[in-house]
């Protein structure tokens, strides 16, 4: 009881603008979370056929429950799904042996992750092989949408960003000034405006027919756009390994190529995973721009269905429910990291 | 040095931007007179309607097109393939949804798109026909008590940006000494929410939209609709200019459902209508006399198919703006003999 008191006395009222803070915050707190909870849990409705049978004052989150499917798979043909379950299956038996500790020859299944797992995906997925009927990119749609997105960014700008982050530090100033052009380049227009030109001027500059994908295209675009990025962040990396590392590889008479790939590249990639999951992370959520574009993403779905004149009015329903979606698939990911720093503070201490 | 660098940056800009111009002329010349024939060579319409909007176009529960525009993609595809579910369906955002007409990725734009003259003109777009007479309308609060839109002198009104809403009631306020207020919301939803809350008297946007934004209010009884519009929206059919005969399959199609509306041909009546009606209007609609389907290079039954599956225009408005959907009234688009704009061109 008195550790309870002093605990309270230390943490919230240690002088009297804390006091006064708490006070006010605990009041805010009363004010907004029992009518939250009302409406989200109290006054909600889970079950209705119609918006009409849905209460008036609560959460009709039964138009989230008719149109769960849609929010994860988009239009892909309901008979095709298990090929996408299989898939996101897939990715995690690929994932958990590149991001568990003490695998042995790690690298093989990071390699098995980037480059392996992205065919079978994309021939699973899109079919057209094997007796699998094709599946064309525009039912692609929802969460399902926003991981292919982002899987395939990420794995298409991590080896060109260890490249372009090389190329900036090279001594041949025509690599040097290519790298840097590029990355700057990328790195100097808006996410937004790099989508409109791949989805909406590449069109009228390409000869009468031919048309790329507007996935092909959007995945480019964000691979490209996201390699600037990456670049930086691991050319953090490699500024942070000791010169001496890289002059003692030399002294033993490694080559360039093996003096990065063996000595340098892992300590400094070791460094920035931090960096790396926040550009990850960020590439998750900026991902929900397609939407602008034309390709329904979650968000995009969302969107979609509030104008369904059946269901008008969701909007508070289906903003939540993206939202909640996103924060426990982000968090997630930053938990993952914290995991990593965690390791990494103990092996630098040793 | 740099003067130099900058006048030939200029100048490669000017060249990559003149090869643009050219390209999109290029592509309407290649593609005159072909895109029926690109149509059936893919299997596919490909339609662009609006990514999401009430009444016009949206998606059910299990990802399903539905709305007014939507039909008349169903049309299009059973007038040239006897079936109406071989249509893809882009999308289109207002930002992107004409360049996409032009550069070739969509065969027709039907997405709630206002025809006016730049459009025709300088966007090099074809205005085939006009499905849905619409305009800048308001939905106000009961108790303003307004029977007209300058009974709103001193009144806020909520309204997304974005189009050409608010300068729509600031040319009113000039040309009739009001003071009408705006305030701009990026999403129908938050402006929507601001009405309900009290911050905006009223809400306004195109007819077409209005009655969708009255049934989400919590008490719908709540608001008014104003008979009276501040704009002209005429929205319809856009196709790209250079392929008359493609344009002139979208506009009769339209003309059509028009009237078989008109000569009592419904999508139930339809089978019964094609074997007994003697009026000849009927027989040459339905493909049982003349060449008409064949004049526009498809099947005499081109009409007959699209009705078979969507009905007449007085079907399809009823599926979807109708007292049991949205309640929408005809208004302006009631038949021409009963006070409407709707006027289908006759047969013969």
């Amino acid at each position: 009881m008195t550790s309870t008191l002093t605990w309270l006395r230390v943490n919230l009222f240690s002088s009297w603008t804390n006091g006064l803070l708490t006070v006010l915050v605990l009041g805010l707190f009363w004010l907004v979370i029992p009518p939250l909870l009302d409406w989200a849990i109290f006054n909600a409705t889970l079950n209705a056929a119609t918006k009409a049978q849905c209460a008036a004052d609560g959460a009709c989150w039964a138009f989230i429950k008719q149109r769960f499917a849609l929010f994860f798979y988009g239009r892909y043909p309901a008979a095709e799904r298990w090929r996408v379950d299989l898939s996101a299956v897939l990715l995690v038996v690929f994932l958990v042996p590149a991001m568990m500790d003490g695998v042995r020859h790690r690298w093989v299944a990071v390699v098995a992750l980037v480059g392996v797992y992205p065919i079978i995906a994309a021939l699973l997925m899109a079919g057209g092989v094997f007796g699998l009927p094709w599946v064309d990119t525009e039912y692609w749609g929802g969460l399902m949408l926003n991981t292919v997105l982002s899987f395939v960014a990420i794995a298409g700008s991590l080896p060109l960003g260890i490249v372009l982050a090389l190329g900036r530090r090279s001594r041949l100033p025509l690599v040097r000034y290519a790298c840097i052009g590029f990355i700057e380049l990328w790195r100097g227009v808006p996410l937004l405006t790099v989508l409109f030109m791949a989805m909406v001027m590449m069109p009228l500059f390409l000869p009468g027919g031919v048309t790329v994908d507007k996935l092909v295209r959007a995945l480019i675009a964000l691979t490209l756009f996201t390699a600037a990025y990456m670049a930086e962040v691991i050319r953090g990396g490699l500024q942070g390994v000791p010169r001496g590392q890289e002059e003692a590889a030399r002294s033993l008479g490694l080559g360039y190529w093996r003096t990065q790939g063996l000595v340098v590249l892992p300590q400094a990639i070791r460094l920035v995973v931090p960096g790396i999951v926040n550009t990850v992370v960020d590439l998750y959520k900026d991902t929900t721009l397609v939407t602008i574009v034309g390709l329904f993403d979650l968000l995009g779905v969302v969107n979609q269905s509030l104008k369904d004149s059946a269901w008008l009015g969701m909007a508070k329903e289906g903003y939540a429910f993206a939202a909640a979606l996103f924060f426990v698939i982000c968090w997630g990911m930053s938990l993952y990291s914290r995991k990593v720093e965690r390791r990494l503070a103990r092996a630098t201490a040793r | 040095m740099i003067s130099r660098l900058v006048r030939k940056a200029a100048l490669f800009a000017v060249a990559a931007g003149s090869f643009g111009i050219a390209a999109i002329a290029g592509f309407g010349d290649a593609n005159a007179q072909a895109t029926v024939a690109a149509i059936k060579q893919r299997g596919q319409l490909v339609c662009g309607v609006d990514s999401g909007i009430p009444g016009f176009a949206y998606q059910d529960a299990t990802g399903k097109w539905i709305g007014f525009d939507v039909d008349y993609c169903r049309a299009l595809s059973a007038a040239i393939f006897g079936d109406p579910e071989k249509v893809k369906y882009v999308g289109t955002t207002a930002k992107v949804r004409f360049t996409v007409l032009q550069s070739g990725e969509i065969d027709v734009l039907i997405r709630d798109s206002t025809l006016t003259f730049t459009r025709n003109t300088d966007l090099k777009l074809q205005g085939a026909a006009v499905n849905f007479y619409a305009g800048q309308g308001f939905m106000v609060k009961k108790s303003l008590n307004a029977k007209n839109v300058k009974d709103l002198n001193g009144a806020t009104i909520c309204m997304v940006t974005g189009a050409t809403l608010e300068l729509n009631i600031a040319d009113f306020n000039r040309a009739n000494n009001v003071n009408i207020g705006s305030l701009l919301f990026e999403r129908t939803e938050e402006a929507f929410a601001a009405t309900e809350s009290g911050r905006c008297d009223g809400y306004t946007d195109d007819t077409g939209s209005l009655a969708a934004a009255r049934s989400t209010m919590k008490v719908p009884g709540d608001w008014d609709i104003l008979a009276q519009v501040i704009s002209k929206e005429p929205l319809g059919i856009h196709t790209r200019q250079g392929d008359e005969n493609w344009t002139n399959i979208c506009k009769w199609m339209h003309y059509a459902l028009l009237n078989a509306e008109e000569t009592g041909v419904t999508m139930a009546n339809l089978d019964q209508m094609t074997k007994t009606s003697t009026d000849p209007f009927v027989r040459r609609l339905v493909g049982e006399e003349g060449d008409f389907g064949k004049l526009l290079g498809l099947d005499n039954k081109w009409a007959y198919n699209a009705i078979k599956v969507v009905g007449n225009y007085a079907d399809i408005y009823d599926r979807h703006f109708g007292p049991k959907a949205l309640g929408l009234p005809r208004g302006a688009n009631e038949q021409w003999y009963k006070g409407g704009l709707q006027y289908g061109l006759p047969f013969r």
